[in-house]
């Protein structure tokens, strides 16, 4: 081995038979700085999935959903601008949507109530997701009223429970045909909720937007990269709230690695006076120091980002899964899978390690540049 | 601003490192006021255990600034969506004036403290502290720049808002417009050429005098430079085309994607580490005269000429074979 590397693997060695020396000191700074880790990590990585999860739903969702706007208000659109719409250049496809939402008052809860041309439908039979089941109390095969706009109730039969893979999108829908959706909610014939738009060429959506509307200026066309833009703001801006609630907790972490730093016992002091005797330098203390550091980060940085993936992944991160994912009556249980790039561990490893490793630099120095003689004697 | 992650450990990072180089820069203005290597004073004394402070310091801000160059530029490019029209981290930084700034200023900072460091290694070499004065007179250059760059990155950061419209990296560096980086696409194939492989055989050229008859430490630095500017021109003039496998899209920034296998990052490293190297190798020339260097320096200056020139054959390998295997033939 040469000499260099003999040099750095000696001081190593001796850095953490140092460490393990003082193992009550160290291991509560471990454990602090574990913690630090985890509920910053847990966060990043939450946000993360939560964005990934995002994603993957809305690769399903149409290119363009157009609504029409009356007095700044979302209002029905009528099936005559389905053609006009797609004879536009670049339109593949426009297909008018009928749904809407009806609030259930047994379980107060609100119910996605979305009409389907789907012929294993059968008539007066509704299919429903997982939530409505579970909150309802019912299955397969049940009979459920839903009362209409008159107050009358009509009796629905659960065809199908929608499978619990799909439990993020259609937790609290309610699958129809169209004509039952029109007679509970008393929707007119010849109108419809919105129009989904699917283009050939996702770089042409602006253009078909702003044909649209100049061909009609009441309605709003809502492109599919807004939404994934608006919701990405949104995970954003919780994760980097909820980390700057955090910082004091990290800005306390760095006064108490601090404080632990500075406060060298005398033994440890004896300790680098007989070093230095002994023939070290300043730079190989500064060294050794530098290595019970990156011993202690490292150990401190996996064990939190462990920590953390169990937390977030397994347990569905239980502990502050309200304040990001939002609330509801109905929300779908589901389970977040892994999302997890180098970019999240370099952002981790920037609010948690850099502030520790600054807040150890000038104390190893000081330590690093006792006198010998005034070390041992004192 | 957005409340981005990211944006928030970019924010930490640029404050610690002011904040490190603003001490290292305070203790080395001490250093150079009071120094005087003959005296046997108490003062002298602190201070030369002071440079070891300013030593750790600075070194230590320099990896967090080379960590944070590529930390922008990811965030840069994780930001892109919340922009209409940006495509990549090349609208990101289009968003507002301080973008590209930001950018530029961060990459000479790492190479003015890279040199700083190198200047500090052959400083520890000597026995009477031979470059104390020089070392940190560029400390007190370079830590204005960090704090202008802190200064700017917040800047640029906090004018960020989602939603404002953006020219996509498609139409930045599109042909047939104007500005900086849009003039870089437009250089042209047969004047890049040339200009890139002729810079690289210079620079080899350089290399072998140093290293042979151990001299032109200036020329090889100055080389070292050059290639670096013409190795990014050439990148986005026609290198890139063979990644991307597609003759108009001139992005230095889609490079880092996972699409092209992160080959940015090497490509980027290794031209960041060769123009510190060369420029470390020209920062030594100026001192050879120093008596208690006179044994080390032609050593360190081989050292360091000959990372700077395997780091430029690195990149030079990694394009030439991406252009030799691309299917894209221009």
């Amino acid at each position: 081995m040469r000499p260099p590397l003999q040099r750095y693997r000696n001081i190593l060695d001796f850095a953490l038979s140092s460490l393990l020396r003082r193992k009550g000191r160290n291991l509560a700074l471990i454990s602090v700085y574990t913690l630090v880790v985890f509920v910053i990590a847990s966060l990043v990585f939450f946000v993360q999935a939560l964005k990934h999860e995002a994603h993957e739903l809305l690769v399903q969702a149409p290119d363009m959903v157009v609504q029409r706007m009356v007095a700044g208000r979302h209002d029905p659109v009528p099936l005559a601008q389905v053609e006009a719409i797609r004879s536009i250049r670049g339109v593949d496809e426009v297909q008018p949507r009928l749904w809407g939402y009806y609030y259930d008052p047994v379980f107060g809860g609100n119910l996605t109530v979305l009409a389907t041309e789907d012929a294993a439908l059968a008539p007066d039979a509704i299919w429903i997701g997982e939530g409505v089941a579970r909150s309802m109390r019912v299955k397969e095969g049940d009979l459920i009223p839903l009362r209409g706009y008159d107050g009358q109730s009509t009796l629905f039969s659960i065809q199908k429970v929608l499978p619990e893979t799909s439990e993020l999108v259609s937790s609290d829908l309610v699958l129809m045909a169209p004509k039952d959706v029109r007679a509970l909610f008393h929707f007119p014939e010849g109108l419809a909720t919105d129009l989904a738009i699917q283009a050939g060429n996702p770089r042409e959506l602006p253009t078909i937007a702003a044909k649209i509307v100049e061909l009609y200026p009441d309605s709003r066309p809502i492109l599919k990269s807004e939404i994934l833009r608006t919701y990405e703001a949104v995970f954003d801006w919780r994760g980097g709230l909820m980390v700057v609630v955090l910082g004091s907790a990290v800005l306390s972490f760095i006064i108490f690695a601090w404080d632990k730093a500075t406060g060298l016992s005398a033994e440890e002091r004896k300790e680098i006076g007989v070093l230095k005797s002994l023939g070290w330098e300043s730079a190989d203390v500064l060294l050794l120091k530098f290595w019970e550091g990156t011993v202690i980060s490292v150990t401190a940085f996996l064990t939190g980002v462990l920590l953390a993936y169990a937390h977030v992944f397994f347990f569905s991160a239980s502990l502050f899964e309200h304040a990001l994912k939002g609330w509801s009556v109905l929300f779908p249980h589901f389970r977040l899978s892994p999302a997890l790039d180098g970019y999240q561990l370099t952002v981790l490893f920037f609010l948690t390690v850099l502030p520790y490793t600054a807040a150890t630099l000038v104390p190893s120095w000081r330590a690093a540049t006792v006198d010998p003689d005034a070390a041992m004697r004192s | 601003m957005i409340q981005h992650p990211g944006i928030l450990a970019l924010l930490v990072a640029s404050g610690i490192v002011s904040l490190l180089l603003a001490a290292a820069g305070w203790q080395g203005f001490r250093i150079l006021l009071g120094w005087d290597l003959r005296s046997g004073s108490e003062v002298q004394l602190d201070l030369e255990r002071r440079t070891y402070l300013v030593s750790t310091l600075v070194a230590n801000a320099l990896l967090i600034q080379i960590l944070s160059l590529f930390l922008f530029i990811f965030t840069a490019e994780g930001l892109h969506n919340q922009f209409v029209g940006a495509m990549c981290a090349a609208g990101s930084l289009a968003v507002n004036a301080y973008g590209y700034p930001t950018l530029l200023m961060k990459v000479a900072t790492c190479l003015l403290a890279g040199v700083w460091l190198v200047l500090h290694r052959a400083d520890t070499q000597g026995y009477d502290y031979p470059l104390i004065r020089p070392k940190y007179l560029l400390l007190l250059v370079l830590v204005p720049l960090v704090l202008t760059e802190t200064w700017l990155q917040l800047s640029y950061l906090t004018g960020l808002k989602a939603d404002v419209m953006t020219s996509c990296c498609g139409s930045l560096f599109g042909q047939g417009r104007q500005g900086f980086a849009a003039e870089l696409a437009g250089l042209p194939l047969w004047l890049m050429q040339p200009v890139f492989w002729g810079t690289f055989a210079a620079l080899l050229a350089a290399g072998f005098l140093l290293l042979r008859f151990r001299r032109g430490a200036g020329l090889f630095a100055g080389l070292s430079l050059a290639y670096l500017f013409v190795a990014v021109a050439a990148l986005i003039s026609f290198f890139c085309l063979y990644i991307y496998e597609l003759p108009t899209h001139h992005c230095p920034f889609c490079l880092l994607k996972r699409e092209y296998g992160w080959v940015g990052y090497p490509l980027y490293a290794t031209l960041l580490g060769g123009a510190i190297a060369g420029l470390g190798v020209g920062a030594l020339g100026l001192f050879r005269n120093r008596e208690s260097l006179a044994a080390v320096l032609p050593t360190l200056q081989a050292r360091l000429a000959w990372s700077a020139l395997v780091l430029a054959a690195l990149f030079t390998l990694i394009v030439g074979l991406w252009m030799i295997l691309s299917p894209l033939r221009l």
